[in-house]
């Protein structure tokens, strides 16, 4: 388990990436870490690009902004020619495959998950696909625990949703343990 | 795993700002909110009229501006928040704040400028109109936080400032430290220092507005509403309050308004020192690129380079005496800004060519990551 992790996660406006990014630094900091969770957006929301970043650490943390990511979470194709190049050799990085095609990263371990789809089919609604995502990224490098981001996303999420936001964030687990036995 | 009971919690810097507020006992804020400093009225909104305080959404900025200073002249503790194209227009009225004397907190979210320029690009671009914004030979205090916890920390010392020493003090955030979220521990009510501003100790028929009781050359401030009747410009005014065109009382008035900042300094004055004992090159930032620097230092030490760090929370009055004292036993100093240089001549004037200066100027919407400083750390060394 590595003491830092820096983390990007890449999409749209609307697909709740910036949200997801708050959740996690959230889930951190119930654990006790240090977190940094910062955002850039058009003067556009929802369709533009968008970008969230988390540092999640032991110590406290200086600079602010990603640099070379340890792992990466694309949800479009736009944002995955984008950051792509900007992982780290050891990095991680995750695709959604229900937007990002024909994407061969050139370094980092490479994971393709089928998260919206996942989210709309699966769980029912495409609206929890950064729930669903967090999942994914939680099972597969336990950057925080799963009780600490279970936590977080319940204290986040409107009342009335926590149900599908509980089987989201199951959805996310269970394919991300697919993913990587399959592999 | 209770977040409530160690009092941690994720937040953004807008709103320990707007949560510093309410801890130094701000009760009135008006304001017309701008990006990216919009957080800071909508937390306010909503948190001012859970303590009895007043928020009020203006019809424009310097509305909002004259709106603090009319509110803080009846007792209320009160802050507006702005950016670029919002401060320009605040700044005749602060003009009017600093001469009458009117405590109040102006917040500056600094985006990328000249003009609408880019609302959601981070920059630090109005520092120089901190200091010359408004008209005349007027002291001011610029503070600029580095941190959410410091968000928080500084708007409740803005305050105390701003109340002991009868002057605007701004709040010097960038969208990068507004708008990220980090870690913050709410302190304890009690934990912190709160400066109530003396009032009159005489009967209203006693009352000199404007005559300082102590070396401080501060006058106690009555609040309008509490039968103390005092006559409030922006002339320069004798200590009745009322105008002169003497030379000799526009002289003294002046003075004064400069001498009683200059007597503050020790209180005023705030820097923090990291890896100077030792250090060949110094690094003088403020605000988000304080971060990068901090990085900078790190990753340089690491490799064996002798670099520390000046950072500066009070920006002006500027911190020559700290910086003159490193300027001694350093070899060389570089001043990363988000401009295109404004505290690096400062930091040139101040050292007074006993090492060479040299700046690393962005202003295009981001941050100075911690590699363009260490490529100047190589270069310079």
């Amino acid at each position: 388990m590595r003491d830092s992790w820096e983390i990007r996660l890449g999409g749209s406006g609307g697909q709740g990436l910036i949200t997801g990014g708050i959740i996690l630094a959230e889930a951190a900091i119930l654990e006790g870490k240090q977190a940094v969770q910062s955002q850039s957006y058009g003067p556009e929301s929802r369709g533009g690009s968008s970008k969230a970043e988390v540092i999640i650490s032991k110590e406290s943390i200086d600079y602010m902004k990603v640099r070379a990511a340890d792992l990466l979470l694309v949800m479009s194709p736009e944002a995955a020619k984008k950051y792509v190049d900007d992982v780290k050799e050891e990095g991680i990085i995750i695709l959604d495959s229900t937007y990002v095609k024909d994407c061969e990263p050139k370094k980092g371990k490479v994971y393709k998950v089928d998260i919206s789809r996942i989210a709309r089919q699966d769980v029912g609604r495409e609206v929890v696909a950064n729930i669903v995502a967090l999942g994914v990224i939680v099972g597969l490098t336990g950057v925080v625990s799963r009780e600490a981001l279970e936590k977080a996303i319940l204290a986040r999420v409107p009342k009335g949703t926590e149900e599908m936001n509980k089987k989201a964030l199951a959805a996310g687990f269970q394919a991300i343990k697919s993913a990587v036995s399959a592999a | 795993m209770n977040v409530t009971s160690i009092n941690a919690r994720l937040m953004q810097g807008n709103q320990a700002c707007a949560e510093g507020a309410i801890y130094a006992g701000a009760r009135f804020y008006a304001g017309y909110p701008i990006t990216p400093s919009t957080e800071i009225a909508e937390v306010l909104a909503e948190r001012l009229p859970q303590v009895g305080g007043k928020f009020i959404q203006m019809e424009d900025e310097i509305a909002s501006m004259a709106a603090i200073v009319g509110a803080s002249l009846t007792g209320a503790k009160s802050m507006t928040a702005t950016s670029g194209p919002g401060f320009s227009l605040k700044q005749e009225n602060l003009g009017y704040a600093v001469l009458s004397e009117v405590p109040c907190v102006v917040v500056n979210v600094q985006r990328l400028g000249p003009s609408t320029g880019g609302p959601t690009a981070p920059s630090q671009g109005d520092i120089m109109q901190a200091r010359w914004g408004t008209h005349g030979d007027h002291p001011i205090i610029a503070v600029s936080p580095s941190s959410v916890q410091e968000c928080f920390e500084l708007t409740v010392k803005a305050f105390n400032l701003s109340e002991r020493f009868r002057i605007p003090v701004l709040m010097m955030l960038d969208e990068v430290i507004g708008h990220m979220r980090e870690r913050i521990v709410i302190p304890a009510p009690g934990e912190l220092d709160i400066f109530e501003r003396k009032t009159p100790e005489v009967a209203p028929s006693q009352y000199v507005p404007y005559e300082p009781q102590d070396d401080s050359l501060v006058p106690p401030m009555a609040n309008f509403g509490e039968g103390y009747r005092y006559h409030v410009t922006g002339l320069l005014h004798d200590d009745t309050g009322f105008p002169s065109n003497s030379p000799a009382v526009m002289g003294a008035h002046q003075d004064r308004l400069h001498e009683k900042i200059r007597r503050g300094l020790n209180e005023i004055i705030m820097v923090e020192e990291a890896e100077t004992e030792d250090a060949d090159v110094l690094l003088v930032a403020f605000g988000c690129m304080a971060r990068s620097a901090a990085r900078a230092v790190k990753e340089a030490r690491a490799k064996g380079q002798k670099v520390g760090m000046l950072r500066l929370i009070t920006i002006w009055p500027f911190p020559e005496e700290a910086l003159r004292q490193l300027a001694e036993k350093v070899k060389a100093i570089i001043v990363p800004e988000m401009n295109l240089g404004q505290v690096v001549d400062v930091v040139k004037s101040a050292v007074e060519g006993k090492v060479p200066v040299y700046g690393i100027c962005q202003a295009d919407g981001e941050i100075i990551p911690p590699e363009r400083i260490l490529e100047k750390i190589e270069e310079v060394l």
